[in-house]
């Protein structure tokens, strides 16, 4: 029998449509339909200077939409070969471990939901709440923040609002004790994720898998380790890795990452440097508000960066950054004017997705739902 | 940070494990070699692209065992008109390199690399629905991300950015 998965399924997390060829409760074959949300944000780009391709980032990830912005604006910068000045870097490192925290809380929430386990929902959005109106403090939204800039980031941090992190880092680990008690030991959930879904590690890599889909399956890379972007290599902090590729693993590497990331946050608080947020670049960079207001010249760069842009020297890069799901890759190609020639998104989960069918072949159904959950897929990035 | 120049001299770039395998096997293969920005670039001849990649998964010396992406440049109105680009990375070696494969708009058709990760699969679906370039042995050569009836191929430089109206 064939049956039809979504495109409106509240397990597909989002726009899936997944086709199911079954055999009893038995999965023969698998077949991903997506495609459902495409916007055509590449295309859109080439139309856009430079600076105005930042709040689409933004969009094509909303859950993270600043570790795409990082990604995004350090292509650019690699391009241009921009100095980031060390405060900028360090909050951006802050800013993307809390986006990974609010990703993680969602995936959290969801895939419990998922799988049966109703109210970590509802503790995990107690916590994501918290992140985002951080968010909101800092850039004025709470999800499409586009807060960093080519050159830095866009505003200063508003007063107070360092303690409220610190505040909330102090806090956070004994939440996630929270979730690890509702789950970890649950004998219902370790039922409906142990050997469930599995994935060799062999698997995993032909496949493409990335971030912790791959790393539950005993592959220990992470780019942040591995490839450091953004000053993280003056951070101390573990990989976690599993080696089962079940369900469990997967959860696992997750979870651990949430303690992890607020690690990483103290240590941002801990050591955030003083000085500028943005580069000195004058004709990258806005001027700030102040000096347009007194200065002819910055009056002038100010008006030729929103009218015509800025120009990029000719070339190509492409730059990858550890998001919550896996590698985000920007491939900017520029032709040495104001707007890109070209930029693609490399999705992690567009690639992670390819690994369900090695996932649930052979499985049954009610497990597919739980697979869905463990590569936390957001279409919104699949499709683009 | 001032930008260095490329460096595009295969004289200077031979040492790079990757370039030197790939000239030890077949020196006609390698079409032009590009260090710019500390992204080793290696333009590949179309014909041995995937005999390329699987020498630079299998060999000890480089080990690029993982396909990070595959993505297309259409240089319109320019001839060879595309740009087909694999970002490789090496998983134990940390690094990454990028093979780029140049097709010109009569035949826009290249092998594809399903054989060595199927983790190509989705991409080259991918390139194939936004520009048309089609992937010969490829299981499932079908549009992705837009509707199957669509016609045209968005992402080529020649398709406007509103769309046909």
């Amino acid at each position: 029998m064939i049956l039809n998965m979504g495109p409106q399924h509240p397990s597909t997390h989002g726009v899936l449509r997944v086709l199911l060829e079954i055999d009893g409760e038995t999965v023969v074959r698998i077949m991903p339909d997506i495609g459902f949300l495409h916007t055509g944000i590449e295309k859109t780009c080439e139309a856009k200077f430079y600076q105005q391709v930042v709040p689409l980032t933004d969009r094509i990830d909303y859950l993270c939409p600043m570790t795409n912005n990082l990604c995004y604006v350090l292509a650019v910068e690699k391009l241009l070969g921009l100095e980031i000045p060390p405060k900028a870097q360090w909050l951006r490192v802050l800013l993307n471990e809390l986006t990974r925290i609010n990703s993680h809380l969602v995936w959290l929430g969801t895939h419990a939901m998922d799988i049966g386990a109703l109210t970590v929902f509802l503790y995990c959005f107690r916590e994501r709440e918290q992140v985002l109106n951080m968010f909101e403090m800092i850039s004025g939204q709470r999800m499409m923040t586009s807060y960093f800039r080519v050159g830095g980031v866009a505003l200063e941090p508003p007063l107070g609002f360092f303690d409220r992190v610190r505040e909330f880092a102090g806090r956070f680990p004994e939440k996630v004790d929270e979730y690890e008690n509702l789950l970890t030991g649950n004998p219902i959930f370790m039922m409906r994720t142990k050997g469930v879904a599995k994935l060799s590690a062999e698997d995993a890599i032909a496949l493409g898998a990335t971030g912790p889909t791959l790393r539950g399956s005993g592959v220990d890379i992470d780019l942040r380790r591995d490839m450091p972007y953004s000053g993280y290599e003056n951070f101390k902090f573990k990989v976690p890795v599993a080696q089962e590729g079940d369900v469990f693993a997967r959860y696992m590497c997750r979870v651990r990452e949430l303690r992890e990331s607020i690690e990483i946050v103290k240590q941002a608080l801990d050591g955030m440097p003083e000085g500028r947020i943005k580069a000195d670049a004058p004709g990258v960079v806005l001027p700030d508000r102040e000096k347009m207001k007194t200065q002819m010249e910055a009056l002038i760069y100010h008006f030729k960066i929103i009218t015509e842009g800025f120009a990029v020297p000719a070339g190509e890069v492409y730059q990858a950054v550890e998001s919550p799901r896996g590698e985000m890759g920007y491939y900017i190609v520029s032709d040495g004017t104001a707007k890109p020639y070209r930029v693609h998104m490399r999705a992690a989960c567009f690639a992670n997705l390819q690994t369900l069918e090695k996932m649930c072949v052979g499985g049954l159904i009610a497990d597919v739902v739980a697979a869905i959950g463990s590569i936390d897929i957001v279409l919104g990035e699949i499709d683009r | 940070m001032a930008l260095a120049p490329a460096i595009t001299d295969l004289e200077q770039l031979k040492s790079h494990p990757a370039v030197a395998r790939l000239l030890v096997w077949n020196a006609s293969a390698v079409v032009g070699v590009k260090y710019d920005r500390d992204e080793m670039t290696i333009t590949v001849d179309r014909a041995n692209l995937r005999e390329a990649c699987a020498l630079l998964r299998d060999d000890a010396e480089c080990a690029f065992n993982f396909l990070s992406d595959v993505t297309c440049v259409d240089w319109y109105p320019a001839e060879p008109r595309f740009e087909v680009i694999y970002h490789l990375l090496s998983i134990p070696k940390k690094e990454r390199v990028r093979l780029k494969v140049r097709l010109d708009s009569a035949s826009p058709a290249v092998e594809s690399l399903t054989s060595l990760w199927p983790g190509a699969n989705y991409f080259e679906r991918e390139v194939f629905d936004l520009f048309g370039i089609r992937f010969t042995g490829h299981p499932y050569m079908r549009r992705i991300l837009m509707p199957e009836d669509w016609e045209g191929f968005p992402l080529r430089k020649d398709y406007p950015v509103e769309g046909y109206r």
